[in-house]
């Protein structure tokens, strides 16, 4: 299968501080890959990277585009939705707000309204909380709500950064279960960063291990779970 | 130690007695008020560059000053040099009163609250109950005073020994204060406040006390240029006064005892030379002199001077060696990562004190 | 009774235009963190505009919509060119360079324009005079004027689509680029818009306190005041504060102090807001308390 996003030696850090140490990879056109590893390995700078959001060098190619140098805005404009750590909501404007600036690119008005429903169809939380401020709303809310946003893009290519992160087992047990499911009925081309190895490998079909900024082991998600020395020595189970 | 000192007494009687021989009277009284400023930025230099608190409004400790010392020699014959202690203990005590409320904030609010009160001054100057002492809009004017011991020289002159002793004195105690415990402990305050209160300094009292000083500081430098200007009004101590301080203090070098002496040039002369090209242009001199040194040298002239010494004495330092250059594109625009802080101190280049 | 229902009317009018500059200061404030010392010398420099169109002859709401739309581009022209690099500096830093502005512009109209006094025409002479003439027809026009602003500025950010990505800029512009706003672009316009609004204030005081290049001095303190007062992240606290402000300066003058100290009562406000509520009755920041 063709991939939609591949990087190249991909070196970044903030100020002086080198993490990414040149590191290649790819996401399958439609397919989800997982990107693993521990706290401080580099995963969240990886996905800024991508976003522009941090200096970096290297190749970052989205389609036939080449996307590294550009300003996030550009990035954003050719389908790149980011769900950040932290979620990134605007917890001072309201639900609807923050779906509608998730929107907020798009010129289909219809397409737009057919998305919001099917977002409602994913996360019905969010209609009834659609007034609400976004403050207010629990952990696991918040974190549907960034992945609604995220989804309202309409984008090619989903980043997200440790969705499971802060929530309680059960909620993080429903995300993944929507994000199967969104995953199944989008097309959506997925990079899911985690700690929680076992859930990204589940729903992954390739995976890659970073640790101190560099990718240690890659290949299918399956033949990873399956060998117990890497679980062991790098996935912690 | 002992050569240090003997240089300083040298220091200060060449600066003394050259000038006072070679100047004519308008000079001297020109640098008498470089003098003056130089007292009234150290003030500031105390409570901004060594507190990292920020005010708007030295103006008013200035014009308290000047005004305690014109309304007792004026009203109550007081002499001279004896308005200077009570003019410095009122402004600590004004300081203080005034610290204590605005600095339990950070610094946009201290900045508010002292602008707010460098506008008011001079309204509550004007006021119609305090005329009887302050002579209202028209104010007040007093003597020259005359040289002590009936010295053979011109009142000019010993003005200019006056206050060049007096700010010696002065700078020197504010070098012994940075120097010491509590200057350690208000350049704490400064960089690392959470810290520092973790480490049993009592930030609130500390500040305040510091504003009282720097507020004591300027007041005094009212004073002498009271004396100097043998005039004072409300309207010459208008928002201008504390504005021009703060371009002062951010020009000679925010966190530099020796900045302050160049400050305190720079706004003696620089209105005279100015002022030839048009009335307006001063105040714009100012505000892009003040643009271009928070740009290009935030550590002011003394910040400068001090960076080329070093670089004098260290050689070409190799520091530069640093790993590969990440991202060439000089994405200067490219934001900083969320969460990941961005350090840029004012004074990063600049003299920690003399 | 019937003075104190003058003093209030009168209140409102002025406090209009106050709360009108405190919106602008706040607007700034929420979007960058900075407060800007020089708004004032902003709406004086296009009030300056303003005279000079109407001396030369241009009718007074075309000079109006012109000065409006230019202070806007002049705004716009400050965020890009000067504020932009300063967008983390410390906070000194940026102080000095609001103040550096205050001095250029300040400069810069009195040289462009002198230093005389001028009076300013108002557009509401003619108009009749209402509650047996506790209200001038200028002071009735000008709070109609700067009601409309603030409820036109409101609607705009509630429920247009750019108002919308503004805030969403100002609140969190690293997300805000996540969805493709470009936040640059969103601070020179908010820029824009206090400047404008800043002209609008400016042109409804300068029939009252006649035009002189330090204008707007005392009228930024009674803002920052309202400001304050009413909470310096909070937009319609900041509106309410700076009515508040207006009524309580012009009670206070009449009844309590006298006209001569009315600048004192806006020290006294703000600093026993900052003794009681630092974050303002409406506003919600937590300071630092250290």
């Amino acid at each position: 299968m063709p991939a939609l996003l591949e990087v190249r030696s991909l070196h970044a850090g903030y100020g002086e501080t080198h993490v990414l140490h040149g590191i290649d990879f790819a996401v399958e056109q439609g397919g989800v890959t997982a990107l693993l590893g521990a706290n401080g390995a580099g995963k969240t700078t990886t996905l800024r990277a991508i976003c522009g959001m941090v200096r970096s060098s290297g190749e970052i190619h989205l389609g036939d585009d080449r996307i590294d140098g550009r300003p996030t805005e550009d990035i954003v404009q050719r389908g790149v939705a980011h769900v950040p750590d932290g979620r990134g909501t605007f917890v001072e404007l309201t639900v609807e707000e923050n779906l509608r600036l998730g929107a907020y690119i798009r010129r289909d008005r219809q397409g737009v309204a057919r998305d919001f429903e099917r977002v409602f169809g994913y996360f019905p939380r969010l209609r009834e909380r659609f007034r609400q401020q976004a403050g207010t709303l629990s952990g696991g809310e918040q974190q549907m709500l960034a992945i609604a946003r995220a989804l309202l893009l309409g984008p090619r290519l989903l980043l997200l950064d440790e969705p499971s992160f802060g929530l309680a087992p059960l909620i993080v047990q429903e995300i993944f279960a929507i994000m199967h499911r969104i995953r199944a009925d989008e097309g959506v081309s997925i990079l899911l960063v985690e700690q929680n190895a076992s859930l990204a490998l589940e729903i992954a079909e390739q995976a890659y291990l970073l640790e101190t900024g560099r990718i240690v082991v890659s290949g299918p998600a399956a033949e990873i779970r399956r060998d117990e020395s890497i679980r062991r020595s790098y996935l912690g189970y | 130690m002992a050569r240090n000192a003997l240089l300083a007494v040298v220091a200060w009687l060449a600066a003394t007695a050259a000038p006072t021989l070679l100047f004519s009277d308008y000079h001297l009284f020109q640098l008498t008020m470089v003098v003056v400023y130089a007292i009234a930025i150290l003030g500031l230099a105390i409570l901004t560059g060594f507190n990292g608190q920020i005010s708007l409004g030295h103006g008013a400790f200035y014009a308290i000053g000047a005004y305690v010392t014109a309304v007792l020699m004026y009203q109550y014959e007081v002499p001279y040099w004896a308005t200077l202690p009570v003019s410095a203990i009122v402004c600590a005590v004004v300081g203080f009163l005034i610290g204590l409320p605005a600095l339990r904030l950070g610094g946009l609010y201290l900045a508010l609250t002292t602008f707010a009160l460098a506008v008011a001054v001079p309204q509550l100057l004007k006021h119609d109950a305090l005329e009887r002492w302050t002579g209202g809009v028209q104010g007040l004017v007093i003597d020259k005073p005359d040289p002590p011991f009936g010295l053979d020289m011109s009142p000019d002159q010993w003005l200019y020994m006056f206050s060049l002793t007096i700010g010696a004195l002065l700078f020197l105690l504010a070098r012994n204060i940075v120097r010491g415990r509590i200057g350690r402990a208000m350049m704490a305050i400064r960089d690392h406040s959470l810290a520092a209160e973790a480490m049993g300094i009592d930030i609130a009292l500390l500040k305040t006390r510091t504003f009282a000083l720097s507020a004591l500081y300027t007041g005094v430098a009212g004073s002498l240029g009271a004396i100097v200007v043998q005039f004072v009004a409300p309207d010459s101590f208008g928002i201008f006064v504390s504005i021009y301080f703060f371009v002062g203090l951010v020009v000679g070098g925010v966190s530099s005892i020796g900045g302050a002496i160049f400050g305190g040039i720079f706004i003696e002369f620089l209105p005279n030379l100015a002022e030839k090209v048009s009335k307006a242009a001063p105040g714009a001199v100012y505000g892009v002199v003040l643009i271009a040194v928070m740009f290009l040298m935030p550590g002011g002239a003394a910040g400068f001077v001090g960076s080329l010494l070093s670089r004098f004495r260290r050689g070409a330092k190799s520091g530069e060696l640093r790993p590969a250059t990440i991202g060439g594109s000089g994405a200067e625009n490219v934001p900083a990562a969320a969460g990941v802080p961005r350090g840029a101190e004012p004074d990063a280049g600049g003299n920690r004190g003399v | 009774m019937e003075g104190v229902l003058h003093q209030v009317l009168s209140g409102i009018a002025s406090g209009g235009i106050y709360a009108s500059v405190a919106l602008a200061l706040v607007m700034i404030y929420q979007a960058t963190h900075h407060v800007n010392f020089a708004q004032g010398e902003m709406a004086t420099f296009s009030t300056y505009i303003a005279l000079t169109l109407i001396n030369a002859g241009v009718a007074y709401w075309i000079a109006f919509v012109i000065t409006v739309a230019v202070s806007f581009l002049i705004g716009l022209l400050i965020e890009r060119i000067v504020m932009r690099p300063m967008m983390d500096a410390p906070v000194l830093a940026s102080v000095g360079v609001f103040v550096g502005l205050l001095l250029i512009i300040n400069s810069s109209t009195g040289w462009m324009f002198d230093y005389m006094i001028k009076t300013f025409p108002t557009p509401f002479s003619g108009a009749p005079v209402l509650f047996q003439g506790y209200v001038s027809g200028h002071e009735l026009g000008a709070t109609f004027v700067t009601l409309v602003v603030l409820v036109a500025v409101y609607l705009f950010f509630r429920h247009t689509k750019l108002g919308l990505a503004m805030r969403a800029a100002a609140f969190n512009p690293v997300s805000a680029r996540l969805v493709g706003i470009h936040v640059g672009w969103m601070l020179a316009l908010g820029w824009g818009l206090a400047a404008a609004i800043g002209a609008i204030a400016g042109m409804m005081v300068a029939p009252i306190v006649y035009l002189d290049p330090n204008m707007m001095a005392g009228i930024l303190l009674y803002a920052f005041a309202g400001a304050l007062l009413g909470g310096i992240d909070n937009p319609l606290g900041a509106v309410l504060g700076g009515f508040a402000v207006g009524i309580i300066e012009n009670l206070a003058g009449a009844y309590l102090v006298g006209t001569s100290l009315k600048l004192t009562v806006a020290l006294i406000i703000i600093v026993a807001v900052l003794v009681v509520k630092p974050s303002g009755v409406l506003g919600r920041t937590v300071l630092s308390r250290v």
